[in-house]
């Protein structure tokens, strides 16, 4: 339940280009034709399903607050959590040479439809980023990071896969001249970002009390909006002490 | 500009408007849509990469000669993330609010693309001096577009700047909120960063039309 809850919210409510705007760079550059969007989705899924467990384990074991503890009683105190973008991108980076060098060896037929993208994929912000949501969000086990890697690629592919459809049927329509190629699809991603934040609300399927969390968030408003008030009118007050 | 030759001059004025690395180039999306809601961060980002880019530039422009051409990402990258690493730990320091609020995006400024593209495209075949021009001139023309996005998106959606309330209290209904204005909460989530993004570019292309792409 926790592995499918975590997968969907990755793929729909989270998604990677809709919620957080990782990967903007390749995902805008690489969508004109599906052809070659489905070939990157693909690689990028790959890559995130290898480096986000490389790097939970990386995160578990050197960096974070006590995870040298394992090495003796004296390395307990350190913290080398300063060090984890370089850690991180550094992984990252060496993960994608490998993969290439790999896939070129034993596959490649899917090395010939991959090859021209995999490097591409080491400076793409959603790879990177997902290690770091997957740092400060605290996923719990190795298990989880895995699936957390591969939903969030297959969120990346879903998005890619979506907008490189679009544009390749908006040629046929009359868009005004300024606002062609980037413009529109700018826009084009802001509604479809819209249409993705509706997801937001089904993981709370299986809530007893669905309203609850609504009500909350006003009662915390009106709460804020009190405590305003009363601050102004300290405010008020004590001026006009002053004035006295 | 005395103090610049007309050609150094172009490095950083180009970038500013007629080249410019988001509405032009297409690089750097992503941490410019995601900290604009409000126009502190979009600031302080601007400065970051301002910061990173300049200097970046610099180390690899003088390390040019020296670098394999089959592992200058590897080295870029590594440069890139040991000066974040400052910007991060400085702005722990100094602003911690702000830091949690930029959250994960001062980090992937390592793999912002304006970086990486700038690496490749003029640090690596240039000298330090115009290397970090074109740094300054790529990370202003960012810097700008990511106020201009925080701008509107502050003062539509929540009605201050900077945190102060230019529009009148909402709650105490002075001001433009007497005439029975409201704030678009809209202008706040995410996806409206894309659609200013679009309009600015629509703006820009309608000005100068030889920025128009066939489709």
């Amino acid at each position: 339940m926790e592995h499918l809850e975590l997968f969907f919210k990755s793929i729909f409510i989270d998604n990677m280009v809709f919620a957080t705007f990782l990967g903007m760079c390749s995902y805008l550059a690489v969508s004109k034709k599906v052809s070659t969007a489905v070939g990157l989705g693909a690689a990028v899924i790959f890559v995130m399903a290898v480096t986000v467990p490389m790097n939970w384990l990386l995160d578990q074991y050197i960096l974070r607050d006590g995870a040298l503890a394992w090495l003796g009683p004296e390395y307990a105190d350190y913290n080398l959590g300063f060090l984890s973008f370089i850690l991180f991108i550094a992984t990252i980076a060496t993960m994608v040479q490998l993969v290439e060098i790999i896939v070129e060896k034993f596959a490649p037929a899917l090395y010939n439809s991959l090859g021209i993208f995999l490097p591409l994929i080491a400076v793409n912000c959603a790879i990177l980023g997902g290690s770091l949501f997957m740092q400060s969000r605290e996923i719990p086990s190795l298990a989880l990071a895995f699936n957390y890697g591969i939903s969030s690629g297959i969120g990346w592919f879903l998005a890619i896969l979506a907008i490189a459809a679009i544009r390749e049927k908006i040629r046929y329509s009359n868009v005004p001249p300024a606002l062609r190629g980037l413009g529109i699809t700018f826009i084009l991603t802001g509604l479809m970002a819209i249409g993705f934040m509706s997801f937001g609300g089904m993981l709370t399927g299986d809530n007893p009390v669905p309203e609850a969390p609504v009500e909350e968030t006003a009662t915390v408003v009106e709460d804020k909006k009190e405590e305003l008030k009363e601050e102004k009118r300290a405010d008020v007050i004590s001026y006009n002490d002053l004035n006295k | 500009m005395g103090l610049l030759s007309k050609k150094d001059a172009a490095l950083i004025k180009d970038p500013l408007f007629d080249n410019n690395p988001i509405t032009i180039q297409v690089l750097g999306i992503c941490s410019a849509l995601a900290i604009t809601a409000e126009l502190k961060a979009s600031i302080v980002m601007g400065l970051s990469v301002l910061f990173v880019l300049g200097m970046g530039n610099v180390v690899i422009s003088l390390m040019r000669n020296i670098i394999p051409s089959k592992i200058r990402i590897i080295v870029q990258l590594v440069v890139v993330a040991a000066l974040v690493i400052i910007v991060d730990q400085v702005l722990k320091a100094f602003a911690y609010e702000l830091s949690k609020t930029l959250s994960v995006f001062v980090g992937l400024i390592i793999t912002n693309c304006i970086i990486m593209g700038r690496f490749e495209a003029f640090a690596l075949g240039n000298g330090p001096w115009k290397a970090f021009l074109d740094g300054i001139g790529n990370a202003g023309g960012y810097a700008i577009i990511l106020v201009i996005i925080g701008f509107f998106r502050e003062l539509l959606g929540s009605g201050t700047l900077l945190g102060f309330q230019v529009l009148g209290d909402p709650i105490a209904k002075t001001g433009v909120y007497a005439l029975g204005y409201e704030n678009n909460g809209f202008m706040l989530l995410s996806p409206m960063a894309l659609i200013v993004v679009g309009l600015i570019i629509w703006v820009q292309r309608a000005r100068n039309p030889k920025l128009q792409e066939s489709h």
